[in-house]
């Protein structure tokens, strides 16, 4: 059943980009822990208006898991302590009463702080821009049903095409790579037909791109996938690594 | 305050409509509504169209600038497509990203007349299931082009990658929603909307990295700009900088969406909002049917003051799922009290009454009707949960297929289920209530998507056009991208054909300056104000009005109720809104008042359309019309028309202008979902 508690909880705040963060000190009480996370930081945010100081900055839009918007790093991580969900799925029943919370931004060169605990990911947008999709004109399209694809090949691209963009996996890695994101993609086009014209290019842009945008190198360390609220698998890592060095060996 | 007592049993509303709206002038000879509707039988109305309208050759295309607001699935197929036919796009974002665009949420699929089941269905027949499932009060020309195309975004969506769900013989699969007999449904698990952006997104990034589109992302609009008489940019808010910028086109596009949060709590994301139709509205545009608001029936109930949206449970979980309430008020009781679990009620103590009442659609009828029966049902004391809540159970899909092929269909909708409720709907039925959740109403289009504004276009959930009263399932995502790949890239060059002549438009004119310069006056005043409350805490309270009162079941009373209640929400915002921090850096407080500056507006056009219509009719259901077994009684001999409203100024009454409705292809008849 229900109940309320009250939570501590510390936060960072920071007024902008180049300016020096803090961690800040808040209490929420009477909390139902059928709130979700981001309801209680709309409580705070609620009671620190109410005594005339701005509210704490976060992004969030959908708060149904599905946007990739909502990215705090929460108790040491990203989208806090249960796995396989986005922040805005978190609910207050995962805390117990009197906890301390501590609450940071994504933490990583490619996505700087704008203020507080919103960071700019327009970074994951270049790569896109870089070769994440088939190059053709509207209209030009042959049947739906022109080319079969099995279902296990479409399930396989459809797990992959799960990718939200939020950053969580950039936000887990001790590198700051940005692999599982790129690979996702790159696994999506790879194993549907319409993929293939453009595979090795798409793979040789999209790895040159990341590179370029300051993201760091992968080691295998596996912290983004076990982060994923997606659950997008490493195998996708494994995927691109094939993908890149067939495109270089092609070249 | 009206004397609420006085209007008891007072059914023609018309003498009360003459406060609140000029209902006369429809009849001025200025004020004719012209949809331009192309001549010839209906199904080669877009054919014939397409042949004779005018062109823009690649050359010239390379001078025409676009602007575009918003990167939802009508936004991101508009520009992209629009670039790729050679105009110069400016796309404007809301969010940190155009993939985040609330398309993104929508679950169940996306509806097209492929026949790929050979179930009977072909264009006509979906034509026919949208006009029907719209009760009659939607365009019959724009449906048919929209099930003619429904067909070509299914290519377009596979051939970007989109995964959609496939048979083990790699063809694609389909399931049924509401409001039809024939599987005609696309998806791609229950993230179907994610997968059909995150293709838009794609195409719309190639045309960035060439360079055609150029995309600004955390930005919102804040004005049209017009200059002699045509829509020729936009003012917007930079959300980072607390900027004022300008931006200049020879025409502008509109894919803003839906007003569905002027019910507070909704489906809707956090950011979306009605301001762009207000702000075009108070130029000049027609808002049209706002009454039509979607209230969906499987929304996971509200459980607590400080809630902030509402969670859909897609639609396609009525293909397996039964809904039932107990049959018995002690059952009821008992289940609220915490003494019984749905679970204690033996099948024939359950009332299921959708099969009950519509045999031949049951589970599956139309999401207005849906609603409605749920809440009667509440209405009556058979609610469970809070009293507001009825069960969702698969106990009957488990028992028929195992939880094996049921977790294959639903298993994430389930998870997530779980994680908000914290219920396990393998053991349990899940609870569900109905919530606001899509707009059939908003910006008055003509058949060119065009709005009364020359040069301004509207597309997706923004516009009025395709639902009529009441939108089907899966029926969004087709508007939205049959909009922007296939409608709105052919009939805008109609219009863009007379402009290769004019030149660039520069942003350092006097509507420009006006423009900006009524801006900075708007959000000073607000941040003048110094008050004390939140713009979230007068939302919810406006929210709470247009729920209880513009909400599900309409009176007369309760409109004008609701009319007085909006107006004393107004002027608490003007004269108790408390905004801290400035104006000129990142501000979300500012931002939230601005949207709900906007809502109030909205939400008494709402109601004004809302008293308007006598009638019950699609999601509008007044509840001094119905038939002596409940169902809503439309009139077509009065109401067969959209309701378009012109502004008039601050404070004055707007005029009423009718575009009446004819049904040529489709015979006119009473919806009927029993047999």
């Amino acid at each position: 059943m229900e109940k309320n508690i009250n939570v501590n909880l510390k936060i960072w705040r920071q007024r902008g980009p180049k300016e020096k963060g803090s961690f800040q000190n808040y209490r929420v009480e009477n909390v139902s822990t059928g709130t979700s996370f981001l309801e209680m930081l709309d409580m705070l945010n609620q009671q620190l208006v109410e005594k005339g100081e701005e509210p704490v900055v976060f992004d969030s839009d959908c708060r149904e898991g599905i946007c990739g918007m909502c990215s705090l790093y929460i108790n040491g991580h990203p989208h806090g302590p249960v796995q396989g969900i986005t922040t805005c799925q978190l609910h207050m029943r995962k805390f117990n009463n009197e906890d301390t919370i501590t609450i940071e931004p994504w933490r990583s060169a490619a996505f700087p702080v704008i203020r507080d605990l919103m960071v700019d990911r327009n970074a994951f947008d270049k790569i896109q821009q870089a070769g994440g999709y088939v190059s053709f004109n509207c209209g030009g399209a042959p049947d739906a049903n022109a080319t079969p694809i099995s279902k296990e090949i479409a399930d396989e691209a459809m797990d992959s095409a799960t990718c939200i963009g939020c950053g969580a996996c950039v936000a887990a890695c001790k590198n700051g790579s940005a692999m599982l994101f790129v690979s996702a993609k790159v696994s999506q086009f790879a194993l549907l037909p319409q993929g293939q014209v453009e595979r090795a290019r798409r793979a040789r842009a999209m790895v040159a791109k990341m590179d370029e945008l300051g993201f760091g190198n992968c080691t295998n360390t596996g912290a983004c996938a076990a982060e994923c609220p997606k659950n997008i698998s490493l195998s996708n890592i494994a995927r691109l690594n094939r993908e890149f060095l067939k495109a270089k060996i092609a070249e | 305050m009206a004397d609420y007592k006085k209007l008891e049993g007072m059914i023609d509303s018309t003498p009360i409509m003459k406060d609140y709206a000029d209902i006369e002038s429809s009849a001025l000879p200025e004020f004719q509504i012209d949809s331009k509707i192309p001549e010839g039988p209906i199904a080669e109305k877009w054919t014939n169209y397409k042949a004779h309208q005018k062109l823009v050759n690649p050359a010239n295309k390379r001078h025409l600038d676009v602007i575009v607001v918003g990167t939802g699935l009508a936004g991101a197929s508009a520009a992209s497509t629009l670039a790729e036919l050679g105009f110069n796009v400016t796309n404007m974002c809301i969010q940190d990203s155009p993939r985040r665009a609330h398309s993104i949420a929508a679950q169940g699929g996306i509806n097209a007349a492929k026949d790929y089941q050979n179930d009977g269905d072909s264009v006509y027949r979906l034509f026919y299931d949208t006009v029907k499932g719209g009760d009659f009060r939607a365009r019959e020309a724009n449906v048919y082009r929209l099930a003619e195309v429904s067909n070509n975004i299914i290519d377009q969506c596979v051939q970007q990658g989109v995964p959609f769900a496939r048979e083990y013989g790699g063809l694609l699969a389909n399931r049924s929603f509401g409001g039809a007999q024939v599987s005609r449904t696309f998806y791609a698990k229950g993230q179907t909307g994610q997968q059909l952006l995150l293709g838009a997104y794609a195409s719309l990034n190639r045309q960035i990295e060439k360079g055609k589109v150029k995309s600004y992302n955390r930005r919102e609009m804040l004005d049209l700009v017009i200059i002699d008489g045509r829509a020729r940019g936009i003012i917007v808010r930079n959300l980072i900088t607390g900027e004022i910028e300008r931006y200049a086109a020879h025409a502008v596009v509109l894919a803003t969406g839906g007003y569905g949060r002027a019910f507070f709590l909704s489906t809707n994301a956090m950011g979306c909002n009605g301001s762009a139709a207000i702000q075009v509205f108070k130029k000049g545009a027609y808002l049209a049917n706002l009454a039509f608001t979607q209230i969906h029936p499987t929304c996971i109930p509200v459980h607590g003051e400080d809630q902030s949206k509402l969670t859909l449970m897609s639609e396609s979980l009525r293909n397996d799922g039964r809904i039932w309430v107990p049959k018995k008020k002690e059952d009821a009781e008992a289940i609220r009290a915490g003494k019984k679990r749905p679970t204690d009620i033996p099948d024939e103590d359950r009332d299921f009454y959708l099969e009950r009442r519509y045999p031949a659609f049951g589970n599956l009828c139309p999401r207005d009707i849906a609603s409605r029966a749920a809440k009667e049902r509440c209405d009556a004391g058979y609610g469970v949960g809070t009293g507001n809540a009825v069960y969702l159970d698969f106990k009957y899909a488990i028992e028929r297929d195992g939880v094996d092929a049921v977790r294959d269909r639903y298993g994430n909708l389930f998870d997530m289920y779980q994680m908000i409720s914290d219920d396990n709907p393998y053991e349990t039925p899940m609870m569900i209530f109905p919530a606001s959740h899509y707009t059939m109403g908003g910006i008055w289009v003509d058949y060119e998507l065009q709005t009364s504004i020359k040069g301004l276009f509207a597309i997706g959930e923004c516009n009025f056009s395709d639902h009529g009263g009441n939108r089907l399932g899966a029926s969004a995502l087709m508007q939205g991208l049959a909009d922007g790949y296939f409608v709105l890239p052919y009939t805008m060059q109609n219009y863009l054909s007379d402009q290769i002549k004019v030149p660039k438009f520069k942003t350092d004119t006097p509507e420009f300056d006006k423009a900006e310069k009524e801006v900075r006056e708007r959000i000073q005043k607000l941040m003048n104000i110094k008050g004390t409350k939140s713009p979230d805490e007068l939302h919810k309270k406006l929210g709470h009005v247009m729920w209880e009162l513009v909400g599900m079941g309409r009176t007369l009373q309760g409109l004008v109720k609701a009319i007085d209640e909006i107006e004393e929400v107004r002027k608490e915002f003007y004269s108790d809104l408390r905004i801290v921090g400035s104006a000129d850096t990142m501000n979300t407080e500012l931002e939230k008042a601005l949207r709900l500056e906007d809502f109030l507006v909205m939400c008494k056009m709402m109601a004004i359309d809302a008293l308007n219509r006598n009638e019950s009719c699609g999601a509008h259901f007044r509840e001094e019309y119905q038939t002596a077994d409940g169902e809503a009684a439309r009139n077509d001999k009065d109401y067969m028309y959209v309701s378009c409203w012109k502004y008039t100024g601050e404070g004055a009454k707007p005029i009423l202008l009718k575009e009446n409705l004819k049904y040529e292809a489709i015979q006119v008849q009473t919806r009927n979902y029993k047999s």
